[in-house]
């Protein structure tokens, strides 16, 4: 007890600024980040959602490039060359080397018909039309009534969530009543229901889509606004006299953004769902128009002998919907900040 | 209770009064006749099926006499079938799709939990990646997509289950399968989730401490408070299982609604679908009521007492 501690004298000295920007404890070793930076630097590390993003944007660019530079037309009907299997150069494996079982025999159909120096990488349809440009062709029309039907969902959910979220009371109740309505009917009932009205084709099923999807998101935007309403700074605004319109932009929509980006990654993959299982049922497009659902149809009519003809449709089709909904649970962590690491 | 009850009922009947009226109308907007040759018809005789139809009174009469028919489950007359009435064409196909329906969603669901809960269990381990597998490729997958290889590869190729027909248990396997598989990858990963917050919270701990055996904790403890929300998916999922039963009833040729919906769509056949649509509507809104009564028994934290939160 009685023992001192000795300490050498220079312990004691003042450190001077040059120490101090020496001190490692001092430091802030990583840069600041902002938000989005955050959640895109977890985005990164969730290799599945990575791994989905590129993929998704490869599917993209070939699907909207293959207006430019399509194999084939996808509309030119070849009937010498149809139900060809799927053959792709340099490959010689049983199903992708151009040969049938014919009669118990493997013959190589392409020879048969004539075409041993052409390949088609997905085999052609039964009027010989090639099914790669078709597979594209269709990916595009499924996306882009996908993303319309977004948009729309994103348009009239927001802003149904945000009113009625922001005004309350009376108004929400009522709203959120007819919500209710709309969830109790099951959503492809309505959508079929709409087409009939509108008349078959691109455009209604859009509408039928866009006019039913909305629900889940206004119901989202609503639990958030209620939430994010009673924070100070919107108060703050309030106090200041901001117009509610300009609190919506400036201090709702920003922080519903993540909620928002999230649910939209769901709503794609059942768009395209609802669209092929449209096309599937035969009251979704119609030729020559095809989609991944019309495709899937078509092949299905003959998997038993010509199973690449639907193998390759309702392979791109699970490609998409996994990509999109890994997409969006990578999206939901890497928002999240309460995600374990 | 009752007073919630009631306000709940009141509510069914409400959205059952308004899918009825906006349904009516929509079909009264729908561009036609219901006559196939219409040209080839005297004025007369039109005038007649008019009749028999009762297509010859104003809307109003029409929609007021349709209204008093569906309380009574009346929705006319199909325009396919001319002499039968539609809730006779439809009450002998509802026994096969709720019987699927039903199958599927309690095979999802059973197995959903046994796979989620051992993705729980044991985290971060291959059991675990199997089950986030498993449920991100059931839901990914479409059920028509899933239905049709499943009737390919176990159906025709090795001839275990019969392919497109109806009759005893055997000919619901498939379906079932199908239909199933997206409840059971919703259900299995609600519950993986649920499970992992519940495993490492205090009264876990707590029974570990007290010296329960690993499998008294899972059971007693972290499996009934996890499966406690897994109500809350029921409406969605029955929602799911309705979409897919139109396509999937199709591809196995199941004599159902879903597969007379499709029909009676490609046939322009109104009184049928009017009655389909309504049909649809009072079973999710039932499921939806007997959900949140289930929570509100299951659950005494959420217990309904009329008074808003």
């Amino acid at each position: 007890m009685a023992d001192t501690v000795k300490l050498p004298e220079d312990s004691f000295k003042p450190i001077t600024a040059d120490d101090r920007a020496a001190l490692d404890s001092e430091k802030i070793a990583a840069p600041s980040l902002t938000f989005t930076q955050d959640a895109w630097r977890r985005l990164k590390k969730n290799r599945g959602a990575w791994i989905s993003l590129i993929i998704l944007g490869i599917i993209f660019i070939m699907a909207f490039g293959s207006l430019f530079f399509s194999p084939h037309n996808p509309n030119a009907v070849n009937p010498s060359y149809a139900n060809l299997p799927s053959k792709i150069p340099g490959v010689n494996i049983n199903g992708f080397n151009g040969t049938l079982v014919q009669a118990g025999e493997r013959v190589d159909a392409y020879k048969q018909a004539g075409a041993s120096s052409l390949h088609y990488i997905m085999g052609t349809d039964y009027l010989g039309r090639d099914l790669f440009s078709r597979v594209l062709y269709g990916t595009r029309i499924s996306l882009i009534i996908a993303l319309v039907a977004t948009l729309f969902d994103l348009t009239i959910g927001v802003t149904y969530g945000l009113f009625s979220g922001w005004k309350g009371g009376r108004v929400d109740t009522i709203m959120q009543r007819i919500i209710e309505i709309i969830l109790s009917i099951p959503n492809l009932v309505v959508i079929v229901l709409l087409i009939l009205i509108l008349k078959p084709g691109m455009t209604s099923i859009i509408i039928a889509i866009a006019l039913t999807s909305w629900v889940n998101m206004a119901r989202l935007v609503r639990a958030q606004t209620l939430e994010i309403k009673e924070q100070e700074y919107v108060l703050a605004a309030r106090t200041l006299g901001e117009s509610s319109l300009k609190i919506a932009f400036k201090h709702l929509l920003p922080n519903l953004s993540s909620v928002i980006i999230i649910n939209t990654m769901f709503t794609i993959p059942s768009a395209i769902f609802f669209e092929a299982t449209l096309s599937y049922i035969g009251i979704g497009i119609s030729s020559p128009q095809a989609s991944l659902g019309t495709l899937l149809n078509d092949g299905q009519k003959n998997f038993q002998f010509l199973p690449y003809q639907m193998w390759w449709p309702a392979l791109i089709l699970c490609i998409i919907m996994l990509a999109f909904n890994l997409l969006g649970d990578g999206l939901r962590d890497a928002f999240d900040p309460r995600t374990k690491e | 209770m009752a007073k919630y009850l009631a306000k709940r009922i009141f509510y069914l009947i409400l959205t059952l009064f308004i899918v009825i009226t906006v349904t009516f109308f929509l079909m009264k907007l729908l561009p036609g006749t219901p006559l196939t040759n219409q040209a080839k018809l005297s004025k007369s005789q039109i005038a007649l099926i008019y009749q028999q139809y009762g297509l010859d009174k104003p809307v109003w009469q029409q929609y007021l006499l349709y209204l008093a028919g569906a309380v009574k489950g009346n929705f006319g007359t199909s325009f396919q079938f001319s002499d039968q009435p539609v809730s006779y064409l439809l009450s002998s196909r509802i026994g096969p799709s709720l019987q699927i329906g039903l199958q599927a969603m309690i095979l999802g669901v059973i197995v959903g939990i046994i796979i989620g809960a051992l993705g729980a269990m044991r985290q971060n381990t291959w059991v675990d990646t199997t089950t986030t597998v498993v449920s991100i490729l059931g839901i990914s997958i479409p059920s028509f997509v899933l239905a049709v290889l499943l009737q390919y590869y176990l159906g025709l190729k090795l001839g275990w289950f019969p392919i497109a027909e109806w009759g005893g248990f055997i000919y619901t396997v498939l379906p079932t399968l199908a239909l199933g598989a997206t409840p059971l990858a919703e259900s299995a990963r609600f519950v993986r989730t649920e499970m992992v917050d519940v495993l490492s919270s205090d009264y876990i701990e707590l029974a570990k401490a007290k010296g329960l055996s690993r499998m008294g904790v899972i059971y007693h403890h972290a499996l009934r408070n996890s499966l406690i929300p897994l109500i809350t998916i029921v409406g969605p999922l029955a929602v799911n299982i309705m979409t897919g039963s139109m396509v999937v009833e199709n591809i196995f040729s199941i004599p159902g609604i879903g597969e007379q919906f499709v029909k009676s769509v490609l046939t322009n056949d109104y009184p049928t679908i009017m009655g389909l649509t309504i049909i649809y509507s009072f079973m999710l809104c039932v499921v939806l009521l007997i959900t949140d009564i289930l929570y509100g028994i299951v659950d005494p934290r959420i217990r309904i007492t009329g008074k808003a939160n």
